[in-house]
């Protein structure tokens, strides 16, 4: 492909992208079935933009579902890991064995060959983890016991296809696993005991790594504070561990997950997380409407009716074996009929799979384009199944609904507090909340201190909160209350802007280090502005006014009176200093009321608030009764 | 000897001619202990822990303060409600106080006898001061007759200075313990102590 195609090519790609999905989004269809349709419309079928290089493609976007593992993985924690355990093993393995039994027993019935039959059962009992986690996220439905399910299972079939890719040579016999060294990875020529230690070494590398060597490594890339490094190293990260799980031929897409498990603990997971995911994104995109490209229209005309009914028996055969795990797992009916419809689909691993068929001799020519014709269209029916089931099954069962999500939260706990900026003003606003049981999301850019708030147990990140995707990353949506508490006024404006913008639910209570951040503030509407020595040099006025003599309680009085009596006078200016010439004679106006208030009997009044306690005017109302009397 | 607490409670004691000239007699008074509970808790967060230990400390317990619409400062209640606690003062296992005596030293603007049934305020400083009797029977105490000086708005200087040496006698008298306490409950003022006769036991 010359560079002139790459642009042509990359110009139809985003194009049809960016014309499809946001008409798919607004029919409610999703973005998953908008970049499919792309695909079928640029594809040969149809307008014929792209043609048989839709193929490499594919193989290339692939690696956006690496990107996707690691993006889950890194949202993972390893306790939550531990604790979907028996579900992983349990739900997973079942599923993969009853739904490829069942394919396979049945492909032996019709007249197919034995390994053929297994091969079949294997590829088919797979489900797309791309289109049904992006689906699940999209809809929300992630965190429902339905979505914690079709995850557990995905992740096992993710797992599972490493065996898979073992056993199809032993079933193609000798002559075809020759054909199949083409894929050679450093272990082929080990013998078994080395096999596995090569394996398990790939796999403590990059656990050692991302325990060990990735935080120093991101700490020296933070100091240097140059942001694209950032992104570089994130993506040096994914596409490394890809790189050295191929070179072990483990699924690199299971690797990608475990380096993101890894570092699901780390200071710098919405970092990464953030600069990780318009990758992920474009590149799952590209990867659907591959898939969308692939689909071979003329062979499904010349069968329509076996396609359609291969494809509707399958989903059909895989979704009761799913219904029937449900029920066993105790999932609530219409979670039960939400897991079975997400994964009743057959997944892209399967394109892989079948690449690796066609050549061992497995399967025929036909067979594969055939099988591939069926994988692609149950994929691009999957958006619509979902969509089937928010629209017409949801409804029916929306009370048992809520009670699912409700139990979800208590899993994936999101914090309603994010504080951007963990310094000396922020940390102490920070322990203040911790303390009473609330915690904070907390976002930093020195990551030396990151580094030492980490290493305290304190969950903060490091990153830039002006940026977006960094407040969508910290669970801003979610969140109820930010505060904002950087050290330099043009960050802490640059974050209310955006906040305000995009996030215009959360509360903002802002820093401001004088007078005049705090105009600004108010200019852009701010309500709870907090200048940071205000409230210490008050504290040190009073312990001075009672080392003088001064009753305690008066002295906290007065402080709390002058407070107050300053706020008003900051506001009564702000709203003057439109005009600047205004202002500034205003000013001079405050320091003369200053002077005023400072000085003899104007200070004596304010001071003096409390007439209740002790009314003058009562003790000379009496004596002036006396003085009558007499 | 008996141990003898005055917790004080005045916000803007600068203001007060009465309560300052008092003070400077109270806070003197070996074997009185002095609670300046204002001073204490200017925020108005009282330490119960400390509090109670105090009490615990004292048999008589004197609440000091201004009559403040026949009642008393802010604080004084927020003593009352944060001390005073279920299972330590009153309820079955409250037994803490059992048998301290607790009374008010107040000084009240109006004169005597306009607080007279037939008076300008048509209740007795008695009978105004039912909430604190009966709390001190909850917490199962005595309450003593009230220490009251009237009239303060219309006082001067000496006679602010007689009535503070009258409280000192009198606080100097329940702290020497020298007569029998039991008809404490019975006084109407707590001056008249200074007239029972001397017992020495």
């Amino acid at each position: 492909m010359d560079q002139h195609s790459l642009l042509f090519q990359s110009m139809v790609y985003l194009a049809a992208a960016i014309v499809f999905v946001p008409l798919a989004k607004k029919m409610g269809l999703g973005a998953v079935l908008g970049y499919l349709i792309a695909g079928i419309i640029i594809g040969p079928s149809l307008l014929g933009f792209i043609g048989r290089e839709g193929e490499d493609i594919m193989h290339f976007a692939e690696f956006g579902v690496v990107m996707m593992l690691f993006l889950i993985g890194i949202e993972l924690e390893p306790a939550l890991l531990w604790r979907l355990r028996s579900s992983i093993l349990g739900l997973g393995g079942l599923q993969v064995i009853l739904s490829a039994a069942a394919i396979a027993g049945i492909a032996y019935l019709v007249g197919q060959p034995v390994n053929t039959s297994l091969a079949l059962g294997m590829i088919l009992s797979l489900s797309s983890t791309a289109i049904v986690l992006q689906t699940l996220n999209e809809k929300g439905w992630m965190g429902t016991s339905a979505g914690q399910s079709a995850f557990s299972v995905l992740l096992f079939q993710d797992i599972a296809v490493i065996p898979m890719l073992a056993i199809f040579p032993l079933l193609a016999g000798n002559a075809a696993a020759d054909a199949a060294s083409h894929n050679a990875s450093l272990r082929d020529n080990l013998p078994g005991w080395a096999q596995t230690l090569v394996v398990l070494g790939a796999v403590a590398i990059i656990i050692i790594a991302g325990r060990y060597l990735v935080r120093p490594l991101m700490r020296i890339i933070a100091r240097t504070r140059v942001r694209e490094l950032f992104t570089a190293t994130a993506l040096l990260m994914v596409v490394g561990i890809a790189v050295l799980m191929n070179l072990v031929g483990l699924s690199s897409a299971l690797g990608a997950f475990l380096g993101g498990v890894v570092l699901a603990n780390s200071e710098y997971r919405h970092e990464l997380e953030s600069d990780i995911e318009p990758f992920k994104g474009l590149l799952l995109g590209l990867f659907f409407i591959a898939v969308g490209a692939s689909i071979d229209f003329n062979l499904i005309m010349k069968q329509p009716w076996l396609i359609m009914g291969l494809v509707v028996g399958i989903m059909a055969l895989k979704g009761i074996v799913l219904l029937l795990l449900g029920k066993i797992f105790k999932l609530s009916t219409d979670q039960n009929l939400l897991f079975a419809f997400a994964l009743a689909d057959i997944g892209e691993f399967a394109f892989v799979l079948l690449s690796f068929t066609g050549q061992t001799g497995l399967m025929s020519k036909e067979m594969t384009a055939m099988i591939t014709a069926v994988v692609a269209i149950s994929m691009a029916l999957t958006p619509l199944i979902m969509l089937v089931y928010e629209k017409v099954i949801q409804p029916y069962y929306t009370r048992s609904e809520i009670k699912a999500e409700r139990e979800a939260d208590e899993i994936n706990e999101k914090n309603p507090v994010i504080i951007a900026g963990f310094g000396r003003f922020g940390s102490m606003t920070g322990r203040f909340l911790r303390a009473n049981g609330i915690h904070a999301t907390v976002l930093d850019l020195d990551s030396d201190r990151v580094d030492a708030l980490h290493n305290l147990g304190i969950k903060v990140y490091y990153g830039d909160a002006s940026r977006y995707d960094l407040l969508v990353a910290a669970g801003a949506k979610d969140a109820k209350m930010l505060i904002i508490a950087t050290d330099h006024a043009e960050q802490t404006l640059e974050i209310v802007r955006m906040a305000q913008r995009y996030f215009p639910h959360l509360q903002l209570l802002v820093r401001a280090e004088n007078n005049e951040d705090t105009f600004e503030l108010m200019d852009l509407g701010v309500l709870h502005i907090y200048r940071e020595t205000v409230d210490t040099s008050l504290r040190l006025g009073v312990d001075a006014l009672r080392m003088l003599g001064g009753r305690a309680y008066r002295s906290e009085r007065a402080a709390r009176t002058f407070f107050r009596q300053d706020e008003r006078t900051l506001k009564g200016l702000s709203a003057l200093r439109d005009d600047k010439k205004q202002y500034i004679s205003s000013m001079k106006e405050r320091i003369d009321e200053m002077e005023k208030l400072i000085s003899s009997d104007r200070v004596k009044t304010w001071l003096d608030e409390g007439q209740g306690w002790d009314p003058e005017s009562l003790r000379d109302e009496i004596r002036g009764e006396k003085i009558d009397e007499e | 000897m008996a141990r003898v607490l005055i917790n004080f409670a005045h916000p803007a004691l600068e203001k007060s001619r009465v309560h300052s000239q008092l003070l400077r007699v109270v806070k003197n008074i070996p074997g009185v202990t002095f609670n300046d509970l204002y001073e204490q808790y200017p925020d108005l967060d009282v330490d119960v822990a400390r509090e109670q230990k105090l009490l615990e400390q004292h048999d008589i317990i004197f609440m000091q303060h201004p009559f403040y619409w026949y009642s008393a400062p802010a604080i004084v209640k927020q003593w009352l409600d944060l001390v005073l606690e279920h299972g330590w003062a009153y309820g079955h296992t409250g037994k803490a106080l059992q048998g301290k005596y607790f009374g008010n030293i107040i000084t009240a603007g109006g004169a005597a006898h306009s607080y007279e049934p037939d008076g300008h305020h048509g209740h007795t400083v008695h009978e105004f001061l039912l909430p604190f009797m009966q709390t001190a029977k909850l917490c199962n105490m005595h309450y003593t007759a009230p220490y009251v000086i009237y009239g303060v708005h219309r006082q001067d200087t000496s006679d602010i200075q007689e009535d503070a040496a009258r409280l000192k006698q009198v606080l100097e008298r329940l702290r020497d313990d020298k007569f029998d306490l039991t008809p404490l409950p019975g006084l109407k003022d707590l001056t008249q102590i200074l007239q029972l006769p001397a017992q020495t036991r």
